[in-house]
């Protein structure tokens, strides 16, 4: 890796905007393949990561980190001419959504954000995300994890509700499940039927990484 | 249902108001009350107990007073929050064509509370703008983008322009066709919303003279929930962090100004209650960091809280989700003067560091409300009483308020157990 590449590294991760996006233009300009320039993202992105874990950084610096990661990307990836390399083996696969009639999405974004730089594959449903698009999600992507998320306390029926139409369609034994949001706990999570709650992004990836080593 | 009925003391709504007033304003305070005090808020939890939508609470004051009115009746708490300013708004917001809310029969479904769209309402290089003349940009460029009807505001004339002979030219502006209809429109709007203060006020006096003293004077917001919430977006507010650091925080130094003036101008109108109810949405941990917390939410929340107190009112904190990281911070306001609400902070550890600062408040979380029995319910605020309550400071109260779906026998509960255990002497 180029010295400007590891400056473009240390940018990212350190949250100076300008400089990265500079140094992504040099690296450009001298010929640097834009799928090195994505792993250098990529590395940074795993720094970010680790600094989030350590509470180091919270949600500032992730939604600044996206949103230099998105401009890099509008920069780099229509200057892609070679084929992408072999599929990278994933982690595993996650499906995660807000359940019905709750619009919160931050939480679930942040999760997303940390599963994804863990190596894991997510499928983001959105939010106000009916039960049966969970259950139509689950039989076409077959995720070893589905995480429910909602911030609202009436978003404590829509798991449960979503849970049993999983289970109503036979899914059930195939998938863990958790559950997270602000208002939940154990009581929510018995309730719901969930295998585990959490309450941070943190939680949900070591949750992950149990389940599918398993 | 024998468990769903608390038992009435023989006195008069006078005695009654006069003894929990002093109750609550013991607690807040920091002097020993004879009892913990009990709050009831909530926003359509009368709605599930009195068996109506809750969109028919949001188009129908006199269901919601009423379903309040049976609501204090049988709980008998020793203060409460009328919401109608919250709740019964759907006539008005229709109106007008607010864009910022999808609530029950609009958006929602019918028995789901109103959510807020999170988007950018203004953009990042309009903080000049807004700098400059906040007024003008309120008028001209944001009241247009977050209601149709003010969407005409955009050709308002620049009215510190207006002198002289200018003022008198430019009432022509007031002949356009669509800043007529929209001063008609919001009019329109208004009647709905000016019965519904009247019905307050009628049920504000019912109220006392039942015995029931009210828990908000008037409302105000953390200036980085102002910008973060409704102006910038949540997500522009946190890019600014970095990316505008030095105007977000000149502005919130502004908006703190204004948010301020008008709090204590409805606080200090209001003969029902001083207090100031101020939820908080950004600042929890997690979100941000204790350094970014100590330079952009509680400087300029601070200085909100401190014009209120400066002006005899209480601020009412809610400090949404966990705080504990905050606790020390948010330390330095003058004693007695401030409750503090928590959600979910751990409320001995609360304790411990602003025991001799605030009131605390809280913190029945709504698993136990909405799917645990009434022991559930007792045994948790035994607990927070035996945690929280030692010498007074504290008054008894779901994490987040009473939930809308919460059972009612859990509720009548709770009012229980603060008779059962907070007596104190």
């Amino acid at each position: 890796m180029s010295e400007d590449q590891q400056n473009l590294v240390t940018a990212i991760a350190d949250m100076k905007e300008t400089e990265a996006i500079e140094l992504v233009r040099k690296l450009i300009d001298n010929d640097v393949p834009p799928l090195d320039i994505l792993a250098s993202c990529r590395q940074a992105m795993d720094i970010v990561g680790a600094r989030f874990e350590a509470q180091e950084y919270f949600i500032p610096e992730l939604v600044l980190a996206g949103e230099m990661l998105d401009q890099i990307g509008s920069i780099v990836k229509p200057l892609i001419k070679e084929r992408a390399g072999p599929a990278v083996e994933t982690a595993g696969k996650v499906l995660i959504g807000t359940v019905a009639g709750d619009l919160h999405d931050i939480g679930k974004n942040i999760v997303t954000f940390m599963l994804d730089v863990n190596g894991f594959e997510v499928i983001d449903l959105g939010v106000d995300v009916p039960k049966e698009t969970f259950v139509e999600a689950i039989k076409t992507h077959q995720p070893q994890v589905a995480g429910l998320s909602g911030f609202l306390t009436l978003a404590f029926d829509s798991m449960k509700d979503t849970i049993e139409a999983i289970e109503a369609a036979g899914l059930r034994d195939q998938l863990k499940i958790s559950i997270g949001g602000g208002q939940v706990d154990e009581q929510v999570r018995g309730y719901t039927g969930a295998d585990a709650f959490g309450l941070t992004a943190m939680d949900a990836v070591a949750q992950c990484k149990d389940w599918i080593a398993r | 249902m024998t468990t769903m009925t608390i038992e009435r003391e023989q006195k008069s709504g006078e005695d009654l108001y006069a003894e929990r007033e002093k109750r609550v304003a013991d607690a807040i305070a920091l002097r020993e009350p004879d009892r913990v005090p009990f709050s009831f808020f909530t926003h359509f939890w009368t709605a599930t107990y009195c068996g109506h939508t809750f969109e028919e609470l949001m188009y129908d004051g006199d269901k919601y007073t009423s379903s309040l009115r049976k609501a204090l009746d049988d709980l008998q708490p020793d203060t409460f929050a009328a919401l109608h300013i919250n709740i019964v708004i759907g006539q008005t917001m229709e109106t007008m064509g607010y864009k910022q809310l999808e609530w029950p029969g609009h958006g929602t479904d019918p028995n789901v509370g109103y959510q807020y769209i999170d988007k950018e309402y203004m953009k990042p290089e309009e903080y000049d703008d807004y700098l400059f003349d906040p007024t003008g940009f309120f008028l001209r460029t944001y009241l247009p983008r977050v209601a149709t009807a003010y969407e005409a505001f955009a050709k308002l004339p620049d009215f510190p322009t207006l002198y002289y002979l200018k003022l008198i030219r430019a009432t022509g502006a007031f002949t356009r066709p669509d800043l007529i209809e929209a001063f008609q429109t919001l009019a329109e709007a208004g009647r709905p919303m000016e019965a519904m203060m009247g019905e307050l006020k009628r049920f504000a006096v019912e109220a006392k003279e039942a015995g029931f003293p009210q828990s908000i004077g008037s409302g105000a917001a953390a200036p980085f929930d102002h910008f973060a919430d409704y102006l910038r977006g949540s997500k522009g507010a946190m890019l600014d962090m970095f990316r505008h650091r030095d105007k977000l925080l000149e502005a919130m130094d502004k908006a703190a100004v204004l948010i301020a003036r008008d709090a204590v101008r409805s606080g200090k109108g209001n003969p029902f209650s001083k207090q100031v109810f101020i939820p908080l949405h950004w600042g929890l941990d997690g979100f941000m960091s204790p350094e970014q917390f100590k330079t952009f939410f509680w400087p300029p929340l601070r200085k909100v809280m401190m014009t209120l107190i400066e002006n005899g009112l209480n601020p009412q904190v809610l400090w949404e989700g966990d705080c504990e990281s905050r606790l020390e911070t948010i330390a330095d306001v003058p004693p007695g003067t401030c409750v503090y609400w928590f959600e979910r902070t751990d409320m001995a550890k609360a304790k411990a560091v602003l025991g001799d600062v605030v009131c605390l408040r809280g913190n029945v979380p709504p698993s136990v409300l909405n799917l645990g029995t009434p022991d559930d319910t007792d045994e948790y605020v035994k607990n927070l009483i035996k945690v929280a309550g030692k010498g007074g400071g504290l008054i008894v109260d779901g994490a987040l308020g009473i939930p809308d779906e919460a059972r009612p026998e859990n509720v009548f509960a709770m009012a229980k157990a603060v008779r059962k255990y907070g007596a104190y002497g």
